[in-house]
């Protein structure tokens, strides 16, 4: 019996006390005991932020990219070795601020890909200005007055530039998350897990508690208009699960090298005289 | 007869001025003579003023000279732009429909020929647009060469075209060749000897070079986003890719780019991006990743003038030093400056083998005008590639238990190297400091180990690094100094200095950094007197010198009109 601890180093974490991050790094290892995933054959790739800080405390293949170019280099790995599980951890403002352009273009190519967006509405590594997905009137350290514009959603955002997987968990409540994270991993494309994320520190508003009163759990939608619909709602009600997946060719399967992954592939030119001939 | 004609045409953007180029060089490179095209155009589709000007030699030549022996006009333009660049008994072909050139107007004897293009494509039911074909046949008649070497590109030119295609446009060639004979059958004086080794030679431009060279490095992964002048490597990649087995992505922006070239070679691909200086302005923070993660990389930088957008189609070399200190932090690079396409082929094949060897960074660079000139090269050139070197990459068998990915004790500071799928040697590619097995530390001792670990790859290559090439008479009274493609005029003006009764020599850096300075200032302190050419306004060469030997070269020419530097320019900007 294989337990997560196996996905886990002896280094102790360093997040606050109470910080969302916490659950969702259980969840992750639980979904990848569950689909029982050889260590050596995940790749983590990690945004800056607090919850890039993961990195030091997963017993996986690690790589701390850049402030928002996680999903880049995770899409690198994939295409260069198919065969391994490749997931993104990223920050809101990580991955919907800094690599916004990224997120947008990943969905649309469909990289065999999961990338985790930790929801948190702030900027916790640089202690606590607004993110993106900070709601309207939230204060902030950037934003005294409280945030001024909308939001920008990650889940209607994906769902418009192509995503194949688009859900939503809750740090809060490991077992679905483990179940979303799971199904994430196994669906063949690319697949979006917003996970809203407290920052006990930086947001006293969006605590627990907020969130408990107003999730629930929705079923997948067959049309993507209404996946759409359900995206956007938040107040009240925010809805949590599998919002849209579907099945479409993924950016490995346009490849032509895509049943040898290209790390296999021998060097140099294949026929190669023919192929110098073109030059004569 | 000659031994060396240089041969320019002129006209509208969309009009095929380029493609006639090409198949030019494609048409006497294939019966042995060396041949070289360089194109200049505006940042347009349609319209402006294009111009390709093609040398074809019967030995072997670096660069082409600015004086015109034949200039053909598909326009008026062309030939009010370019009169200056004719001499004596010179050709000027044009269309009498454009223009009604005045014989006072041009140098002596210069010859005059109206072609009536637009009446020949006419009269075959052919397009404008193919005006150019028919200067391509007159273009033949005028060499004396033999017109099936036209044919035979034409073949080749429209193979996927069909028939129909071929004939109408052998059709207007011969028209064109015809048009000549008849008229004008009795010129002489201009025909092209034969040349003497009829062997087999390879036409392509820089950057395709380049892409040859990287595939025989075992490249196998390019994000690449289009930017002037590499666009032709993307064309290379993306027609063959499927043959080649490699990968070709089109990223959204340089910045993903640069970032998937990263995790491609994490995952133990060789990968590559390129460039101009302004996408690779914002790769420099993925180049600082690669630095700190010890990732292969390779970058090809084809330099433009800037600032920011400057003339995009124009040439420059105004990036040396942005290269040598792009990237927050120290670490260490390597810079290879291809001359000529030769070296385009064998140092981005090196290049490969340097990222793996060192695990660091490697640029190719190169600019506009070697890019995206044509140049023939001996096919020997390309005869038994090297196999690619791995470097301290470890395999599932070789992996020793206690692998650590940033092992601090090798002299040299390479440490081995796993890729992810190999059991034992997870680690993390970690852009905060780290220790040996990538874990994040902010412990000074360790910090500062590392960035010595690292830095002592800086010395490793130095100390293996080539010394500049040397050509022209050992004993000289003038040397230059370059880098880059300055090297091609350089050579042609020696030539020429020689023929003067001068002793030249060229000290040519292809391998332009890290350098080190102890031999270069044995090398240089002994020559007499020292001239720094390069294509910028600074003179960036001689700065880099200055700072790691310590030799001032005083004297420099320097151009940063967008144009690369001519043999005779270099000539007349020399104080003798
Ligand atoms: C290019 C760059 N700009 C800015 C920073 C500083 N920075 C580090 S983390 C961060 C924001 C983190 O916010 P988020 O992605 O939401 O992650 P969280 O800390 O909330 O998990 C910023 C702006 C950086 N590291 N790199
Ligand atoms: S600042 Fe917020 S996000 Fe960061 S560790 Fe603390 S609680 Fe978590
Ligand atoms: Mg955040």
């Amino acid at each position: 019996m294989i337990t997560s601890d196996i996905y886990k180093t002896d280094i102790t974490p360093t997040w606050c006390p109470g910080c969302g991050n916490f659950g969702i790094w259980m969840a992750l290892k639980n979904a990848l005991t569950k689909l029982a995933v050889p260590n050596h054959n995940v790749v983590i790739v990690y945004g800056v932020g607090c919850h890039g800080n993961m990195r030091d405390w997963m017993h996986v293949y690690g790589v701390e990219g850049l402030h928002g170019r996680a999903l880049p280099v995770a899409q690198g790995i994939k295409l260069a070795n198919s065969k391994l599980t490749v997931i993104a951890v990223t920050g809101d403002g990580d991955c919907i601020g800094e690599g916004g352009n990224h997120f947008l273009h990943a969905a649309k190519r469909n990289p065999n890909i999961t990338v985790l967006v930790h929801d948190n509405q702030v900027y916790g590594l640089t202690t606590g200005q607004a993110s993106p997905t900070a709601q309207k009137g939230l204060e902030t350290k950037s934003t005294p007055g409280g945030v001024m514009e909308l939001p920008l959603n990650p889940l209607s955002l994906a769902l418009v530039a192509g995503g194949t997987f688009v859900s939503r968990g809750f740090a809060g409540d490991i077992p679905q998350l483990t179940e979303i994270l799971a199904k994430a991993i196994l669906h063949k494309g690319f697949s979006v897990v917003d996970i809203l994320q407290p920052c006990v520190t930086f947001d006293k508003i969006h605590d627990y508690g907020w969130y408990r009163k107003r999730i629930y759990t929705v079923e997948p939608q067959k049309e993507k208009h209404t996946a759409l619909e359900k995206s956007m709602e938040w107040g009240d009600t925010i809805p949590l699960g599998v919002l849209y997946q579907e099945q479409k060719e993924t950016s490995e399967d346009r490849e032509a090298v895509a049943r040898t992954p290209l790390v296999d592939f021998p060097l140099g030119i294949p026929k190669r005289d023919d192929f110098l001939n073109m030059f004569q | 007869m000659k031994n060396f004609v240089t041969w320019k045409i002129g006209g509208e953007a969309g009009f095929g001025i380029i493609s006639a180029g090409s198949m030019l060089v494609k048409a006497f490179s294939r019966r042995g003579f060396y041949t070289t095209a360089s194109n200049e155009y505006p940042s347009l589709i349609r319209g402006g003023h294009n111009v390709i000007t093609v040398g074809v030699g019967t030995l072997p030549f670096h660069s082409l000279h600015k004086t015109l022996d034949i200039l053909i006009a598909l326009n008026s333009e062309t030939v009010e732009i370019h009169t200056n660049e004719l001499h004596e008994g010179s050709y000027v072909v044009f269309d009498p429909k454009d223009v009604t050139p005045n014989s006072s107007d041009f140098p002596p004897n210069t010859r005059l020929i109206a072609l009536p293009m637009s009446d020949i494509v006419k009269n075959l039911n052919a397009t404008v647009l193919m005006r150019n074909t028919v200067a391509l046949g007159a273009t033949i008649a005028l060499l004396g060469a033999d017109f099936s070497i036209l044919t035979d590109v034409i073949e080749t030119q429209f193979k996927k075209k069909g028939k129909t295609i071929i004939d109408e446009n052998i059709a207007v060639a011969q028209a064109g060749y015809d048009g000549i004979k008849k008229t004008y059958g009795s010129l002489n004086g201009w025909y092209l000897d034969a040349p003497k080794q009829p062997f087999g030679k390879l036409v392509m431009n820089g950057s395709e070079a380049v892409g040859v060279g990287a595939l025989d490095g075992g490249m196998k992964f390019a994000a690449i986003y289009p930017m002037t002048p590499i666009n032709s490597l993307i064309t290379l990649f993306t027609d063959h890719k499927k043959e080649l087995g490699i990968t070709y992505i089109q990223p959204e922006d340089e910045i993903a780019g640069i970032n998937m070239a990263i995790g491609a070679s994490i995952a133990g691909v060789r990968s590559m991006v390129a460039t101009s200086g302004g996408g690779f302005a914002l790769m420099v923070e993925g180049l600082s990743l690669s630095g700190i993660t010890e990732v292969p990389l390779v970058i090809d930088l084809g330099m433009r003038p800037g600032p920011a957008t400057g003339m995009p189609t124009w040439t420059e070399q105004g990036e040396l030093l942005f290269v040598i200190h792009s990237g927050h932090g120290e670490f260490a690079r390597i810079i290879l400056s291809p001359g000529d396409i030769t070296e385009c082929y064998q140092l981005s094949q090196i290049a490969f083998d340097l990222a793996q060897t060192y695990q660091v960074p490697v640029f190719i660079l190169t600019d506009k005008y070697l890019n995206e000139s044509i140049w023939c090269a001996d096919k020997s050139v390309f005869d038994a590639p090297k196999m690619p070197q791995d470097g301290k990459r470890v395999t599932e068998k070789s992996i020793s238990p206690d692998f650590k990915r940033y092992d601090m004790s090798p002299s040299d500071g390479i440490s081995e190297r796993s890729v992810p799928g190999t059991e034992k040697g997870l680690y993390i590619a970690n852009s905060y400091e780290h220790d040996e097995k990538g874990f994040t530390t902010e412990d000074p001792l360790i910090r500062k180990s590392m960035t010595d670990k690292r830095l002592r790859k800086l010395t490793a290559i130095i100390s293996h690094s080539p010394t500049p090439v040397i050509y022209g008479d050992t004993d000289s009274e003038l040397t230059f100094v370059s880098f880059g493609s300055t090297k091609g005029p350089i050579l042609e003006a020696m030539k020429i200095l020689q023929e003067k009764g001068m002793r030249t020599k060229l000290i040519h850096f292809s391998w332009v950094y890290p350098l080190d300075g102890e031999k270069l200032k044995k090398l240089l302190q002994s020559e007499k007197r020292l001239v720094d050419v390069e294509g910028n306004g600074t003179g960036q060469l001689a700065k880099l010198i200055m700072q790691v030997s310590g030799v001032d070269i005083q004297e420099k020419l320097l151009k940063y009109d967008g144009r690369q530097w001519y043999p005779e320019e270099i000539i007349e900007n020399l104080k003798f």
